[in-house]
């Protein structure tokens, strides 16, 4: 190792140590006798100060040196921590921190003048004891030990705060304390025992683990990837020879292969904390500055995530944690008026779900206040003043996400430096994520970020145009729509130049692959639709085919093709040759379809987010011909149809239709006197293998909500009756529906071409 | 006094050098996907076991004209600090021995494409070797 290695070694190792301090001096302040918190801190200080001695780092040594006289102190209970000497310490790391960023440019000190500091540290470390230094320390430490474990529990429990580490070191002295027979009676010197015990629990936690490099671990993520392409030719290969061994021996790799894969990505995997931990430190100097006490709760600090995503939402958390501290919680004389604690509560919670891993950061302060914000959106010319009037308080909300909002009322220091809630979602949606707010007045603000685990293996779309094939993120991915012949003619209308296909009675715009990418166009009787979500809008991307769904590994692109922002990355398909994976929002920005009614539509998409994050059911909502309305899950509806009446044929007692060179029973509901108008709206369900065409009297919503059942009367071929979207709706009951159609007569028609889902996505045909 | 091996191929009648420690390797035409929009000169993607590798057009860069349809291309494949980058040659050359003194700047009468790609020039019994500055064979004109 040479002097360059091990001044690197000494750096790395370091601002870890720094950024733990941090957070200990914060807890410190709040528990200001933890002594093996104190001695933990001693610890690094003294660590650093003899490491930056044997390198000549001579300012350095000094700061850690009179820093090291305060903090041996404090340990042996000589001195309290108090306000002062915690901003002193704090300087402190911050000034060690300075240097070492020196060191790290330059490879030397910077010349500023530490002289003040140590002053300063100095004076603090000389002032008055609090106590006889010798009769002091002992009750201290006594009573938490004899009456054993219950006195520790507070200092951990108070703000959940404590890092695994904290927990893991403390743990033997409280079991320690309870086998102790003799509890009363501790040993002479239990402070010292106890930071040797504290002491001993860190190096085994150091010896368990490595430091490796990063590139490192991104090249065996390359190689495990091409290891399972290979894996993949092998397979297709040995299953068609009879040697027994051969066989054997190819799945071995098969297995071997896909353990090696899920062990390599989960060295990438990174604690959240290891974003968390600045936060305390962040949150006690902004409560100071704002004069505030806001206190930081964290929980699942052990939840990971892969490292390129950590980095990518690193700067958005720490911004909505600043604005959660600056604008969300109110300064004490205020929250007491409110009859709220004084302090304010800031939570931080990471979790898994569903593959994917939800961040919510809440406060239990003001809220947001949507009459302001209706306000700043009517002055900024946001949204009119009529459409403002006629939102609701959530539609309110999610207008902070803008471009160009902020409610803060003074611009401070703090946050509001224009980077927006636009940064920070438009940061989030660019890995894939959501996000989504809730507030109450007075009663705090709610934001959730679902996030995928990884970016570099993703469920991907493959499609062809002009016979390259691309892949498109499956999570930006709405629903694939197929036209065919006449309906390819009546469901594509031009508006002025722009193709835009009609939906469900919604206009989607349309941008053809081919003229995105320059590609001479093709003229087809088919039209195959991609619905794509970019940004706040959806559209529908022309692709000449639609392949399959696959998890694709993401390759990064030369700098060369980075800037064209029309591809995300690469990838490597099965037959080894190369998908370029599209960017979406690129693409959308590329055909000029993002920036235009951009204010519209953000409030609708926000909204649905929001409902798809959370457990909800989508339904088809419609008009009954009896009038009724209703509604059925929108997972057993395979298409919407409008028939002419006259092409409803009787076979016996059914009626039935030729539908795509097959007969569709079709069924009425109860109260349809089948005086029906010229065009019929007609719901065509999928069950089991069977498909139906249920007559409805007209199209109303999708809807996506909580369904609360009412009335469990199950009648017919109704399940019950729910509120949707504020109307009693009734819930039908799409077996027993069709179920009641009797079909004997017709043959049945196999449904795996139109089921719905199965590329894990909504499949529909326009009507 | 110092020497350095050169990796020389040619293009068109060009006879062309790149310092042999930036080579990875050679490889003869290799499957392209071609990326559209990109500029001209990147002719596509090379999938260099399970690594993309962005592969430059020298002709298009040089403002050389066209290779024939059929024409096989070769990649002289360099290690980057990003990754690696192809360079497509019309054929490969030996790998020769260049005494540092033997180098010259290009002349500045040289114009065009050219002289922003040449550093220097070798005088070579029956061709001019032109040593490429490789940064700038792989950006975009004019940068």
């Amino acid at each position: 190792m040479n002097d360059d290695d091990i001044v690197k070694e000494f750096l790395v190792e370091s601002y870890e140590n720094l950024d733990q301090l941090d957070q200990l001096l914060v807890e410190l302040e709040e528990n200001p006798t933890s002594r093996e918190r104190l001695a933990s801190i001693f610890r690094t200080i003294h660590t650093l100060k003899g490491t930056s001695g044997f390198l000549a780092f001579h300012r350095l040594e000094a700061i850690a040196h009179v820093g090291e006289n305060l903090l041996s102190k404090l340990r042996d209970g000589e001195l309290a921590l108090d306000q002062p000497r915690t901003n002193a310490l704090l300087a402190m790391v911050d000034t060690i921190r300075h240097l070492l960023r020196a060191i790290e440019a330059t490879g030397q000190e910077d010349d500023r003048d530490p002289s003040e500091l140590v002053a300063r540290l100095t004076a603090l470390t000389e002032a008055t004891p609090v106590a006889a230094p010798v009769a002091a320390p002992a009750p201290r430490t006594v009573a938490p030990r004899s009456i054993a474990p219950a006195p520790k529990a507070p200092s951990l429990a108070p703000k959940s705060v404590a890092p695994v580490r904290a927990h893991v070191s403390v743990a033997p002295a409280a079991i320690g304390a309870a086998n102790d027979p003799h509890p009363a009676h501790p040993a002479a010197h239990p402070g010292k025992e106890e930071s040797e015990e504290a002491s001993e629990t860190k190096r085994g936690a150091a010896d368990s683990s490595i430091r490796v490099d990063v590139q490192l671990l991104d090249r065996l993520m390359n190689l495990v990837g091409e290891l399972v392409l290979a894996r993949n030719q092998v397979l297709q290969v040995t299953t068609n020879l009879e040697d027994s061994v051969i066989q054997a021996t190819s799945q071995r790799l098969n297995l071997v292969t896909t353990e090696l894969q899920e062990g390599i990505m989960k060295t990438r995997m990174q604690p959240i904390g290891s974003i968390w931990n600045k936060y305390p430190r962040v949150i006690r100097d902004l409560s100071a500055q704002c004069g505030k006490q806001i206190r930081l709760e964290m929980e699942g600090a052990d939840t990971e995530l892969d490292r390129s995503i950590l980095e990518a939402i690193k700067d958005p958390l720490t911004h909505v944690v600043r604005n959660s501290a600056d604008h969300g919680i109110e300064r004490p004389e205020v929250r007491s008026s409110r009859g709220k604690p004084s302090y304010g509560t800031l939570r931080l919670r990471a979790f898994h779900e569903g593959g994917k891993v939800n961040i919510e950061i809440s406060d239990d302060g003001g809220g947001i206040d949507v009459d302001r914000v209706r306000e700043k959106a009517i002055v900024r010319g946001l949204v009119t003043k009529e459409r403002a009037a006629a939102m609701s308080e959530r539609e309110l909300t999610q207008l902070i996400f803008l471009p160009g909002f902020s409610t803060a009322e003074k611009v401070s220091n703090v946050s509001g430096r224009g980077v927006g809630m636009d940064v920070v979602r438009t940061n989030v949606e660019r890995i894939g994520g959501t996000i989504d707010l809730s507030s109450r007045r007075g009663q705090g603000t709610t934001l959730r970020i679902r996030i995928p685990l990884t970016l570099a293996i993703v469920p991907a779309l493959v499609v062809a145009a002009a016979g390259d094939r691309y892949a498109i993120p499956q999570v930006n991915l709405l629903e694939l729509v197929r036209l065919e012949g006449e309906q390819a003619k009546n469901a594509l209308d031009d508006l002025h130049g722009t193709r835009v296909l009609r939906l469900r009675g919604q206009l989607l715009p349309l941008v053809r692959l081919r003229d995105v990418l320059g590609l001479a166009p093709l003229d087809e009787d088919h039209v195959n639709v991609v619905v794509l979500q970019a940004d706040d809008r959806a559209f529908g991307l022309v692709v000449d085919d639609i392949s399959d769904t696959e998890e694709i590994v993401v390759k990064p692109l030369g700098k060369e093709l980075k800037g064209l922002g029309v591809y995300a990355g690469a990838t490597i398909m099965g037959d080894g040759h190369i998908a370029l994976i599209l960017d979406v929002l690129g693409i959308a920005e590329r055909a000029g379809l993002v920036d235009e009614a951009r204010a519209k539509s953000t409030v609708e998409s926000a909204d649905a987010e929001a409902q798809r994050s959370s457990t909800t059911q989508r339904l088809l909502v419609f008009r009954a011909p009896s009038g009724d309305r209703s509604a059925i899950p929108l997972d057993a509806v395979a298409r919407l149809e409008e028939l002419r009446s006259d092409t409803i044929e009787r076979s016996g007692h059914d009626e039935v239709v030729q539908y795509r060179g097959e007969l569709l029973p079709i069924i009425r509901l109860p109260g349809d006197t089948g005086n029906d108008p010229e065009v019929l709206h007609v719901v065509v369900c999928a069950h089991q293998s069977q498909l139906v065409g249920m007559v409805v009297g007209q199209i109303e919503d999708i809807v996506e909500q909580e369904l609360e059942m009412y009335g469990a009367t199950r009648s017919g071929t109704r399940t019950g009756c729910a509120v949707v979207q504020g109307k009693v709706t009734s819930i039908l009951d799409v077996p027993t529906i069709v179920q009641s159609a009797d079909i004997g007569l017709v043959r049945l028609r196999p449904v795996a071409d139109v089921q719905p889902g199965a590329l894990g996505v909504h499949t529909a045909r326009a009507a | 006094m110092a020497s350095i091996q050169m990796c020389t191929f040619t293009l068109d009648r060009y006879l062309f050098g790149v310092d042999v420690r930036q080579v990875q390797e050679v490889l003869r035409t290799q499957p392209m996907t071609r990326v559209p929009l990109a500029p001209s000169l990147v002719r596509g993607l090379i999938n260099l076991r399970g690594q993309i590798v962005t592969a430059f057009d020298l002709r298009e860069r040089l403002d050389l004209p066209r290779r024939d349809e059929h024409a096989q291309p070769v990649n002289v494949v360099l290690r980057r600090d990003d990754g690696a980058v192809a360079l497509l040659v019309d054929d490969i050359g030996d790998v020769v021995e260049i005494d540092e003194a033997k180098l010259e700047r290009p002349p500045h009468t040289l114009r065009g494409p050219a002289a922003e790609v040449v550093r220097w020039v070798v005088q070579r019994p029956g061709a001019l070797l032109c040593v490429m500055d490789t940064a700038r064979a792989t950006g975009a004109v004019g940068e």
